[in-house]
């Protein structure tokens, strides 16, 4: 028994080092695709149009419930201590550095990411990304490489979304339905927010959009050498699966890096 | 014709299961396959036949030795190399790996349109051209998933055509096939292979049909590549697991012909 533990052990570990090696080569090659010529422009315009625009609409809801949320809980709170005018720097604050990234990146992980591996897996198993290597066409600036950089473009720019259609929520909830002055929630707004605050929320959409990308198409391109995601069809549901489980999981933990790094 | 022969030196490939165990592929293989000839490649189901395949594409690296295509060894090409390598290729895919979100028509334009400078007019006509050659116009503007399975054979065939391969390989072209369409594209691969004189390369279950159009048969068994050079030769070799395959593909009618001999 003792050294079938101690040889699973092994191969479990050797299949966790090469894994991590394919994927940081595999990064490597998703970047140096962007810089190929010729670069495919309407696959760019087709991705931004599918990650971004497609996003707009649950980044929204999701940004316009999470703002009237936190105006609501922000108010119950500040009100113990007679701070309510506090409610705009608490609601912007909380959206800039923290929810609006992180929110819109575990929203694009389940909407695009999903689909992004789903496509790749289903390309790899039907031999279409063979098809292209077999035709000399490099599959990274074919596919991949306009996958990152309209993900890298949209994910920033569906963060500001957020953090301004959240802000107006909380302020719907703080000044319409509870009361709190106006001019100092944009007052607070105004003063308590820094351009460190701001360039912290960029900063944290960039990176979480380039691991939302590389997990999820990654997982997809390499399907076929994943150990036991299966065959077939229940192999693509399972790397599926696994690229948003581990995008959304690393963008919490790199959320606390980045923070407790950069603040 | 091509000129372009492969060959393989001591070439090793190996498999790890999920158990752990090892499954040898090729096992030191050395073999020719001579240049503007069919060479079919025959064997059980998972004994590596498109692992071979992949092996002489480069889109697999093998354990040891060295795989010559052309004279060049494409176990070592990397980058530029290697493309320019592949692009002497032609592939059909088992599946025929069409691009689903493409109609016919992008499909067999895609090699052109990235390969070559041609012109957008020059694209039409020339895939207009290999469609209608291949019985399919009238289809540029379906997608693969509304073409019955030989259709989409034939797309893939007319898609590897493209950029005028001087090796084209055939992963298992007629499975899936019913008879009359298993004979159509057989008759069309003899019909190819006499106007562009590629290098042939088919990997097949469909023993004996197969073997109308083979100039050099290759058997695959645990690791070890038996060559014959005619499907005759396979027929009446002696070693026992060849015997064994030829009476299980072929039937009496062949042992009674190794009998008169």
């Amino acid at each position: 028994m003792q050294p079938n533990i101690i040889t699973r052990l092994g191969s479990t570990g050797l299949s966790t080092v090469t894994d991590l090696g394919r994927m940081g080569m595999y990064l490597l090659q998703m970047i140096q695709g962007c810089f190929r010529f010729p670069f495919r422009f309407s696959e760019f315009i087709r991705q931004m149009h599918f990650i971004g625009t497609g996003s707009l609409v649950v980044i929204f809801f999701t940004a316009a419930s999470t703002g009237m949320v936190l105006g609501l809980q922000g108010y119950y709170s500040l009100n113990k201590f007679g701070a309510e005018g506090m409610l705009g720097s608490a609601v912007a604050l909380t959206l800039i550095m923290e929810l609006g990234p992180v929110l819109t990146a575990i929203m694009v992980a389940g909407r695009a990411g999903s689909a992004m591996c789903a496509e790749l897996a289903i390309m790899r198993i039907s031999e279409q990304i063979d098809a292209l290597d077999c035709m000399a066409v490099d599959p990274f600036r074919y596919f991949i490489s306009p996958k990152l950089l309209a993900t890298m473009i949209s994910v920033p720019l569906l963060t500001v979304l957020f953090d301004v259609v959240g802000i107006a929520g909380g302020y719907i909830a703080g000044v319409y339905l509870l009361g709190v002055n106006p001019g100092s929630y944009i007052d607070g707004m105004q003063t308590s927010v820094t351009n460190h605050d701001i360039w912290l929320g960029t900063v944290k959409s960039f990176v979480f959009a380039l691991l939302i990308v590389w997990i999820c198409t990654g997982r997809g391109y390499f399907v076929h050498v994943i150990k036991g995601a299966g065959f077939g069809a229940r192999s693509v549901s399972k790397v599926t699966t696994q690229a948003v489980v581990y995008s959304s999981i690393s963008v919490l933990v790199f959320d606390y890096l980045l923070t407790a790094i950069l603040l | 014709m091509s000129n372009m022969g492969i060959e393989f030196k001591n070439v090793e490939k190996s498999f790890f299961r999920d158990d752990g165990s090892e499954q040898v592929i090729l096992d030191k293989v050395n073999f020719k396959i001579p240049a503007g000839k069919t060479t079919v490649v025959a064997g059980g189901s998972g004994q590596g036949k498109s692992v071979t395949l992949k092996l002489i594409l480069g889109l697999m690296r093998a354990d040891g030795g060295q795989i010559f295509v052309g004279g060049n060894d494409i176990t070592m090409a990397r980058g530029r190399t290697l493309k320019e390598l592949r692009t002497k290729f032609g592939v059909l895919f088992q599946g025929s790996a069409l691009f689903d979100s493409m109609t016919v028509f992008e499909n067999v334009a895609l090699p052109l349109r990235e390969r070559t400078k041609k012109t957008d007019n020059e694209i039409k006509t020339q895939v207009l051209a290999s469609l209608d050659q291949l019985e399919l116009l009238g289809h540029e503007n379906k997608f693969p998933a509304q073409l019955s399975g030989g259709m989409r054979k034939r797309v893939g065939l007319a898609r590897a055509l493209q950029l005028e391969p001087e090796i084209m390989l055939f992963d298992e072209p007629t499975a899936g096939l019913d008879p009359v369409m298993t004979l159509e594209i057989y008759q069309l691969f003899a019909q190819l292979q006499e106007q562009v004189g590629y290098t042939s390369i088919i990997v097949s279950h469909d023993i004996p049909k197969v073997f109308n159009l083979a100039d050099q048969v290759m058997y695959l068994n645990h690791g070890s590549m038996d060559v014959f050079p005619s499907p005759d030769a396979m027929q009446w070799s002696q070693k026992p697991h060849i015997r064994e395959f030829v009476k299980t593909t072929m039937g009496e009618i062949y042992q009674s012909h190794l009998v008169e001999q």
